[in-house]
């Protein structure tokens, strides 16, 4: 059987190359959206949606068939998993680091209900590390992100929103 | 109606509501009046028409027919639509968008946390999903409902005005019909009259804040449900849907 020349680690590390298009400073490991690698008669990969109608996941989908076919694997089925939801707490500490680097400031943790109840706290600046900033829109440049201020370097930047 | 009927007849409705809702809304894509509530427009817009491909995508694979999501969405008729007349409605002013927003999603997250309760496991999936989704669309909406009618007289007014308007369409969320009392006991599915009491408290509670005040309950116009609706939807799907009608099977 040619797919178990593979393991599963490696198939995982390859995925961890992948970019997610809206914020490609990410991988989709990093995002925590790769749920399953099942080695089989196939290789099956399961990957949540971040949100319903994320223009991204038909694209993140493509890069996987692609990544893992210039690694020789043809056979590949890609799953959807709805459940348990995707929230932003599945976002790793290296991808936190990674976002932080890009100027987007990461989601806090705990994100579920609460921070969607009553508003976000405390968000950091990505650039000064200052908490004194101010919510500018709470829609930026995608679905996921919103648009803050640094009161104490005065530089604009995105906040990623708990899901 | 056997049970697996009536679920493929809830999840093609709740692919309706979210679909025409969401194409109501892709019609003001770059005619908002200022960035941000641009931006919340689409990216809501954007969430109904996903949640619309899930529920669709389901209720083609209970169908067993081969049936896709698109087919539901582009090859149907009027009469097969199945949404609430709320949603077909036309968008108006802002204030009319901003109203029936909060109208149906206080109605369409207390449905939506329900169903993830529900015994149908994937239908339970999707709503855990679209559940998060809404109750932000609800915060930010009912935060511009508050803000337009505690605000200026003129903002008041027609606020006031939308609610009013849009009051008569809200009858028909909680009319249970064979459909919905077959899933509520089959499936363990939403009960509209909780559904109901739960809405008028929180819809209450939202107005007494935007110190709007509530409509009587008078004459409800319903049918939507049913496949009956107002002139309005013709017109809405004939957009919609004329590349696939004109081009059939087109793809890019």
């Amino acid at each position: 059987m040619v797919t178990a020349a593979y393991s599963r680690d490696e198939i995982l590390r390859w995925l961890g190359k992948v970019a997610d298009p809206e914020i490609p400073v990410l991988s989709i490991t990093d995002l925590g959206i790769v749920r399953e690698v099942e080695i089989g008669e196939r290789i099956t990969v399961a990957l949540s949606p971040t949100y319903s109608g994320c223009p991204a996941t038909e694209v993140i989908e493509n890069s996987v068939l692609q990544t893992l076919r210039e690694h020789g694997i043809e056979d590949v089925e890609i799953r959807r998993v709805l459940s348990p939801p995707w929230t932003t707490d599945w976002i790793s500490d290296e991808g936190r680091d990674k976002l932080r680097q890009y100027g987007i400031a990461p989601p806090e943790r705990g994100a579920g209900k609460r921070a969607l109840l009553r508003g976000e706290r405390n968000v950091a600046c990505p650039r000064c590390g200052a908490t004194a900033t101010e919510l500018v829109s709470e829609f930026g440049s995608t679905a996921c992100k919103a648009s803050y201020r640094c009161s104490e370097c005065l530089e604009p930047f995105e906040y990623f929103k708990c899901i | 109606m056997n049970k697996e009927r009536a679920l493929l007849g809830y999840v093609t409705r709740l692919g309706d509501n979210a679909l025409v809702l969401g194409q109501r809304m892709v019609e003001l894509v770059a005619a908002y009046p200022e960035l941000e509530e641009e931006l919340a427009n689409a990216n809501f817009a954007l969430d109904y028409i996903g949640q619309a491909r899930m529920f669709y995508t389901y209720a083609g694979e209970l169908e067993g027919k081969g049936r896709g999501e698109d087919d539901f969405a582009f090859l149907r008729d009027e009469n097969e639509f199945h949404n609430l007349l709320l949603l077909e409605q036309p968008n108006g002013h802002f204030g009319d968008s901003v109203a029936r927003l909060v109208l149906f999603e206080a109605f369409y997250l207390a449905q939506l946390e329900a169903l993830t309760r529900c015994r149908a496991e994937r239908l339970a999936e999707i709503a855990a999903r679209a559940e998060k989704e809404i109750r932000y669309h609800l915060r930010h909406n009912t935060q511009w409902l508050v803000r337009l009618g505690d605000g200026t007289d003129e903002s008041h007014r027609r606020a006031q005005a939308s609610v009013d308007e849009l009051w008569r369409f809200t009858g028909e969320m909680f009319e249970a019909d064979e459909i919905d009392t077959i899933v509520e006991k089959a499936y363990d599915g939403p009960n509209l009259g909780e559904l109901r009491e739960r809405w008028q408290a929180d819809i209450e509670a939202i107005l007494v804040n935007a110190t709007l005040g509530r409509p009587e309950d008078g004459w409800m116009t319903s049918g939507g449900k049913a496949g009956r609706h107002t002139e309005h939807l013709g017109y809405m799907i004939a957009e919609m849907q004329y590349l696939q009608r004109s081009h059939p099977g087109a793809s890019w």
